[in-house]
């Protein structure tokens, strides 16, 4: 534990220190290595949007049944980071990611790997919630049945069965399968999303801001369901709301704002620490800076 | 980093009107609004008197009185065959009575010729002889008689009023005249008589009746030189073969293509190019898209518009001229058309859809075919169907390509000679005669009703898919 936070203080410094050019910081050597391999990790990500370096330099370890989150200020690119983890940044046409993201140890940015195939175990739910204008059961079993379920009738019952329960949501929608997803309220919308994307078997979750659309109790119901899925999950959530990722995460990065040299709003990795420390005892200035309110 | 404020004009209350100046200010502004409210609505009553007039025309003429005189009268002709003319008209008699009719009154000439252009009965000749059909059929050019199956009822009874009642409308009077002074009519057909213009016959040999010439006889009956009896049965069946030619070349071409550029095509100066020219395409002319059917269609696939390349023997048509080409011409014209409408309902449809599908790892076909096709039909349906309802009324094209002006038989297939109802209100307007403007005012009723057909066929479409979507 304690060649963890030393390596993590190490990684901090490296931040720290102005950097000139890519290839430079490519140079340096492995440091994420120390905690052990994680579902996903990126090795020395950078994404570009055209010419524009939206993120730069992330290397980031999450753990197996984890809840990480993601913070920092607006256009700090942790939704970048965030969309890159499941190739959902290779649908902007101008996107460009560099460096590796290793799940289990392969990476998916590799040659010859399929972002369908990788977005089968990596699933997303979004910031605002968006089912098909298809009803309840439809929502849910879709995505079972494109990737290959090959359940009949009952079956496939029983499997949205699951994924609503799995969801918490199959006491509030078991009489009304057939009506529309948008019939719901937001707050169940969004948990049907997450039904959706539990019901094709994934191993990660990545969750874009999924309670910035929600109203308070909606929310805490969604965080309670987060802490359940975590038995069988690996969570990472992209947060605005500090006081979120400080209730249900186990790990939190912070990313900030920098301009370089050229002018250009680049986000970095500042800080990436168990939640209690990085918001107990941050060892970066502009992490105690965000989470006391001073900016962003 | 702070920007710099602008400089202040003085104290900036000085520069906000008195009461009194504000007052003055916005009886001006709203005199203003008034007069721009009441352009407005003056432009609006110009369109809706144009379009008014439009119908007008339309309807005037296809309605209104006639003076009739019949060279045999139907009653006479009925009793004659042994019927009762209180119940039983032309009409109700039978194919053989009929071509019985026919047989005892047309010259032996105008029979044969009748029968060369189609036979009446599968099993028998009645004007030919054997040896001379079998004769004729062989030779190099052989009639269409040889090759069409035999007449049929409504084809036979026209040609029974052409030849044996034979009708001649002596006189027409518009609609709105008809309805309010009738008597001025009838006044002119008297004097017409005492003038001596209709030396053959007498004035009460003259049924003054109305006559609708927008009526079920008129859809029924093909064409023919004789207004009275002329009807536009080919014509409409052509109009029909070509909506469904029209669609069935540009729904897939044109939706695949739309689906190809929303969906798959990233931005490149290619695909501006090509998005540019769309467009552009969209406003050609359809005498240019005419020029490139005959060029294309007519002239260089003539193997394939002729049907040629399907049958080892006769070709169907001795030409490119058919159905088929006309409606791959039409499908051209509309095709820019339905790919920038299918472009719009595609981009209608939110984006967030397109992430949902694809983040539970669809393929992108998965994600089109399954959750963005189905909200976005309503959409192309309409675009669609408007857009082949507004090819459907295109004359200039089918003139090129071909379409036949006079032709009696109705299209069997794609590869058939063809006329379609614009064409035939075209050649019916050209020609000088009271009748002819009747009936072609007639036939437009009929394409307007074929155009209100499909554009109600989008709205229900457009209802149906969009409350299933939801």
């Amino acid at each position: 534990m304690t060649n963890e936070t030393s390596t993590e203080s190490r990684l901090n410094e490296m931040i720290e220190e102005p950097m000139t050019s890519a290839q430079e910081n490519q140079a340096e050597p492995e440091i994420t290595v120390v905690r052990p391999p994680g579902v996903i990790e990126t090795k020395n990500m950078y994404v570009f949007y055209g010419d524009f370096m939206a993120v730069a330099d992330v290397s980031l370890n999450f753990g197996k049944n984890e809840i990480s989150a993601l913070i920092g200020p607006s256009g700090c690119g942790k939704s970048t980071v965030l969309r890159s983890l499941n190739r959902m940044n290779d649908l902007v046409a101008s996107a460009r990611t560099e460096g590796e993201v290793h799940y289990h140890g392969e990476n998916i940015y590799a040659e010859g790997v399929d972002p369908v195939e990788v977005r089968r175990t990596i699933g997303m739910v979004f910031q605002k919630p968006n089912p098909f204008p298809k009803s309840i059961f439809d929502n849910i079993a879709w995505g079972a049945k494109i990737n290959g379920f090959r359940g009949n009738k009952s079956e496939t019952e029983g499997l949205v069965q699951e994924a609503l329960e799995g969801a918490a949501l199959w006491d509030e929608v078991k009489d009304k399968l057939a009506e529309s997803g948008y019939s719901l309220s937001g707050g169940q919308q969004q948990r049907l999303c997450i039904a959706r994307a539990i019901a094709t078997k994934p191993d990660v979750i990545l969750m874009d801001e999924p309670c910035s659309a929600l109203d308070p109790i909606a929310t805490l119901r969604i965080e309670e369901l987060m802490l359940e899925l975590k038995e069988n999950y690996s969570i990472i959530i992209v947060t605005h709301n500090m006081q979120q990722a400080a209730r249900v995460s186990d790990r939190t990065a912070f990313f900030n704002v920098k301009l370089n040299d050229t002018g250009m709003r680049t986000g970095r990795l500042v800080e990436y620490s168990p939640t209690d420390q990085l918001f107990t005892s941050p060892t970066e200035k502009d992490t105690e800076d965000y989470i006391t309110g001073r900016f962003g | 980093m702070s920007i710099e404020a602008p400089e202040r004009p003085g104290r900036v209350e000085d520069l906000y009107p008195s009461e009194q100046e504000y007052i003055g200010h916005l009886g001006r502004r709203l005199r203003k609004a008034a007069v721009f409210r009441l352009f407005c609505l003056a432009m609006l009553s110009i369109a809706v008197l144009a379009l008014a007039t439009l119908l007008y025309t339309i309807i005037n003429d296809s309605f209104g009185l006639v003076a009739i005189v019949n060279e045999n009268d139907p009653e006479g002709i009925v009793a004659g065959l042994g019927h009762d003319p209180e119940e039983v008209g032309l009409e109700n008699l039978e194919y053989d009575e009929l071509v019985g009719l026919l047989e005892g009154t047309v010259s032996s000439g105008v029979g044969r010729r009748l029968e060369r252009d189609q036979r009446f009965y599968e099993d028998r000749l009645v004007f030919e002889s054997d040896a001379t059909w079998a004769e004729i059929c062989t030779s190099d050019a052989p009639p269409s008689g040889c090759t069409l199956g035999p007449r049929g009822q409504s084809d036979i009874l026209a040609l029974v009023f052409e030849r044996v009642v034979v009708p001649d409308v002596i006189a027409t009077y518009e609609l709105i005249p008809s309805l309010f002074s009738p008597e001025v009519f009838e006044e002119e057909v008297a004097a017409a008589f005492e003038a001596g213009r209709f030396p053959d016959h007498t004035p009460d040999q003259a049924a003054i009746e109305w006559r609708s010439w927008f009526n079920p006889t008129f859809l029924t009956t093909p064409q023919n030189s004789t207004p009275e009896i002329a009807g536009i049965r080919t014509a409409i069946i052509g109009s029909a073969w070509l909506v469904v030619i029209t669609l069935l070349f540009a729904v897939p071409v044109g939706v695949g293509a739309a689906i190809y550029l929303v969906e798959y095509a990233k931005p490149s100066r290619l695909n501006d190019f090509i998005q540019t020219n769309i467009n552009n395409l969209a406003g050609v002319p359809s005498i240019i898209y005419g020029m490139l059917g005959l060029a294309i269609f007519v002239r260089v696939l003539e193997p394939f518009t002729s049907g040629a390349i399907f049958t080892d023997g006769v070709p169907p048509s001795d030409n490119g001229r058919t159905v088929i080409a006309a409606g791959l011409t039409l499908g051209l014209l509309t095709l820019p058309v339905v790919i920038i409408s299918a472009q719009e309902a595609l981009k209608s449809v939110p984006n967030s859809l397109r992430h949902a599908g694809l983040a539970l790892g669809a393929t992108r076909w998965q994600t089109v075919r399954s959750q963005i096709l189905p909200v976005a039909l309503p959409g192309i349906l309409t675009g669609t169907i408007l857009a082949v309802a507004r090819a459907v009324g295109e004359t200039a094209p089918l003139i090129l390509v071909g379409a036949a002006s006079f032709i009696t038989t109705d299209p069997t297939g794609p590869f058939s000679k063809f006329t379609a109802l614009p064409i035939q209100i075209f050649q019916w307007t050209s020609f000088p005669q009271q009748e002819f403007r009747h009936i072609a005012a007639a036939a437009s009723l009929a394409l307007l009703l074929l155009l209100l057909t499909l554009n109600a066929a989008a709205v229900i479409l457009r209802n149906r898919y969009s409350r299933r979507a939801e």
